[in-house]
């Protein structure tokens, strides 16, 4: 009996060294680049690879660099009214998906929202560029490519995400809430303001901040539909690797791996913060 | 027409052929596709009634709710609320209210906003609104907890809200979908009498969809058992229970013990020659037959008297049998009686008497007997 005792309290403990250097390794792998990248920008040294001692020369660069802040500042513009729009499109789309039942190429519609999702971005993006300039040559808009033809290529491929979202969400609520606005006299339209929308406010977020990041991570359709004068920050990082890299890109990627930390703490914040509401909640429908 | 009868039609409506129903549902037919969820359903249903739609899932009752409410439209066939046609009035407009199996709170607003929801949307001074949300709130004791969210709350706090919400809009009809599912025994067992006080005070109609047939019979004034989309049987609870239209019901609602055989005729009575049992079984009196018709003869548990000893009383049904088994429930014991060596009834005794000197048990030998007319013949 002894033994097997103490097979039972050794196993967790040597379940528990394996999980963690699998843990560890998987971490190493995904954060020593970033960790790298990190300390080259703070870098003297001219050139990326070759360590020079310590420095901020890069930084002062970056604030300096009168293209890095144009183009970031384009990427912004870009995604947050993509991200409005498609959230504004999607959201319909998502309505119509989910509580329209029956309507004449139901089928079709439910076909082409979801074919952005799974359409290689070269294709969405040559097709794009063709139909832009055909529409320049047919009615003399758009004029030229730029922010405006960058800005129409996010929201159609963007707007199919919100769409599956909003769709879900949809799903998930279920119609009876709706029923029982409407039941206590409320008319369709109301239903929708009163109680529709307000559950639909998370889902609705998350598409706008879905739609945000797939606009500012992209590249490729960007790349299709720019015109001179129009880079994105994707686009300018990429242009800068073909020529040769800047150490003063790095500081940047440290810059937006900072952002990007800082987003993930306060959403992890949150969070603890609802489930510790939840918790409390419970206990209080349990008291009595 | 004498007081006496106009009295007796004053608690039963629907005995009084000149009455006027509230509720008229006429020939109403639903289709979804190729399947027909209620078929040719017509029903007449009276003020200030707790009418129950009885049946298994899937047998049309929520479907037929869900037109009343205005959520369905009817294939076929009318529905007429205090004489209007509801076919064009929208869900919103109808002087109907719910109250949803899953209560359906609004989860974003507090206890006193969702109770508080239909009046507003009524355009109710504020005022008045919030003097009737709580007295509402206050008849089913959660005045302190209105500013509590849907999820802050128990089941059976939920299932009050909701019943509030339906409430005090002061519906002529309220429709209530499974109301008592999702509570445990006990508080179900509380809240059906609570439920039965709240519709006998404010007098409104109330029509309920349920599943359990114990609930269905302490509730209602009347039940319809529906099944495949038909009512197969309207009546008061004591008459589904004590003469069932069919085998099915007479299964659904309770136990019950069925012999089927075929009808042959003695000098002044029927009898039922039964291939199983040896001797003819006599059928109750009043009902017609032909000699040679195949039919069942069923008598419910709690008829049949189980004797150590032969009772000797000829006008009874007397048989003899061997205990198989039996459960003490408490305020009853249910026994499984052999007899014949082939057919196994089941048997419902009160515990009456605590120091009873000799209580039945297993393997004994017994006499069950019942009177005739405690029998029922059902045809297929």
């Amino acid at each position: 009996m002894p033994s097997r005792d103490k097979s039972i309290t050794d196993m967790p403990k040597k379940r528990s060294t394996f999980l963690l250097s699998v843990l560890c390794f998987g971490m190493a792998f995904l954060y020593i680049p970033m960790f790298l990248l990190i300390v080259y920008s703070f870098n003297y040294s001219k050139i990326v690879s070759v360590w020079g001692g310590l420095s901020t020369r890069w930084y002062i660069s970056l604030f300096e660099s009168e293209e890095i802040w144009s183009a970031l500042m384009l990427s912004l513009k870009i995604a947050i009214v993509n991200a409005t729009f498609a959230t504004l499109f999607g959201t319909l789309a998502g309505l119509a998906l989910a509580r329209f039942r029956h309507f004449r190429g139901r089928t079709l519609f439910t076909g082409m929202i979801s074919a952005p999702l799974v359409m290689p971005e070269v294709i969405t993006g040559l097709s794009l560029l063709l139909l832009f300039i055909t529409l320049g040559d047919l009615i003399g808009w758009p004029e030229k490519r730029g922010i405006t033809t960058i800005t129409i290529a996010h929201i159609t491929f963007s707007l199919a995400y919100v769409a599956v979202i909003i769709e879900s969400r949809l799903s998930g609520i279920g119609e009876t809430l709706e029923e029982a606005a409407l039941d206590l006299g409320a008319k369709p339209l109301r239903v929708m303001m009163d109680i529709t929308l307000p559950l639909l406010a998370p889902g609705m977020l998350a598409g706008w901040l879905l739609a945000f990041t797939l606009s500012l991570d992209d590249l490729v359709i960007a790349s299709f539909v720019s015109g001179p004068g129009s880079s994105t920050l994707p686009m300018l990082i990429y242009s800068r690797v073909k020529l040769g890299l800047k150490p003063d890109i790095n500081a940047l990627a440290t810059m937006i791996i900072l952002a990007v930390a800082m987003g993930v703490l306060i959403a992890g914040w949150i969070l603890i913060r609802q489930q510790k509401q939840r918790e409390r909640d419970a206990q209080l429908a349990g008291a009595k | 027409m004498s007081t006496q009868e106009r009295d007796a039609f004053l608690d039963r409506p629907w005995k009084d052929s000149t009455a006027e129903p509230f509720i008229r549902i006429e020939g109403v037919t639903k289709r979804f596709g190729a399947f027909t969820a209620v078929e040719a359903v017509s029903l007449d249903i009276y003020k200030g009634e707790l009418f129950s739609l009885l049946g298994g899932s899937g047998c049309g009752k929520t479907t037929l709710l869900r037109m009343l409410a205005g959520f369905e439209e009817p294939t076929a066939g009318h529905i007429y609320i205090d004489g209007v046609d509801m076919v064009d009035v929208p869900a919103y407009a109808r002087p109907v209210n719910m109250m949803f199996q899953s209560y359906a709170l609004f989860p974003h607003m507090s206890v006193e906003d969702n109770v508080a929801y239909g009046l507003k949307r009524d355009g109710v001074p504020k005022a008045e609104t919030s003097q009737r949300v709580a007295d509402m709130l206050s008849m089913v004791e959660l005045l302190e907890l209105q500013k509590r969210k849907p999820h802050q709350l128990s089941g059976g706090q939920r299932q009050r809200v909701a019943l509030a919400r339906a409430l005090v809009k002061r519906p002529k009809l309220l429709l209530l979908d499974e109301p008592l599912a999702a509570l445990d025994k006990r508080l179900r067992e509380q809240t059906q009498f609570e439920l039965m006080n709240i519709q006998d005070q404010l007098g409104v109609t109330f029509i309920v969809v349920t599943h359990d047939q114990e609930e269905a019979m302490t509730l209602s004034t009347r039940i319809a058992v529906m099944d495949h989309g038909q009512i197969i049987q309207v009546g008061e609870p004591s008459e589904v229970y004590e003469r069932p239209q069919t085998k099915d019901i007479a299964n659904f609602i309770g136990t019950i013990n069925m012999f089927d055989g075929e009808v042959m005729s003695s000098n002044d009575s029927f009898l039922l020659r039964c291939p199983k049992i040896s001797k003819p079984l006599k059928l109750p009196s009043q009902t017609e037959l032909n000699i040679g018709q195949q039919v069942t003869l069923a008598i419910r548990p709690e008829k049949i008297k189980m004797t150590l000893e032969d009772p000797h009383d000829p006008s009874r049904i007397t048989l003899r049998g061997e205990v198989l088994e039996f459960a003490y429930m408490g305020n009853i014991s249910i026994y499984r009686v052999k007899i014949e060596g082939e057919v196994v009834l089941q048997i419902t005794i009160p515990n009456l008497d605590r120091m009873a000197e000799r209580k039945i048990e297993w393997d004994d030998q017994v006499f069950i007997s019942w009177h005739p007319d405690n029998s029922l013949v059902l045809r297929d």
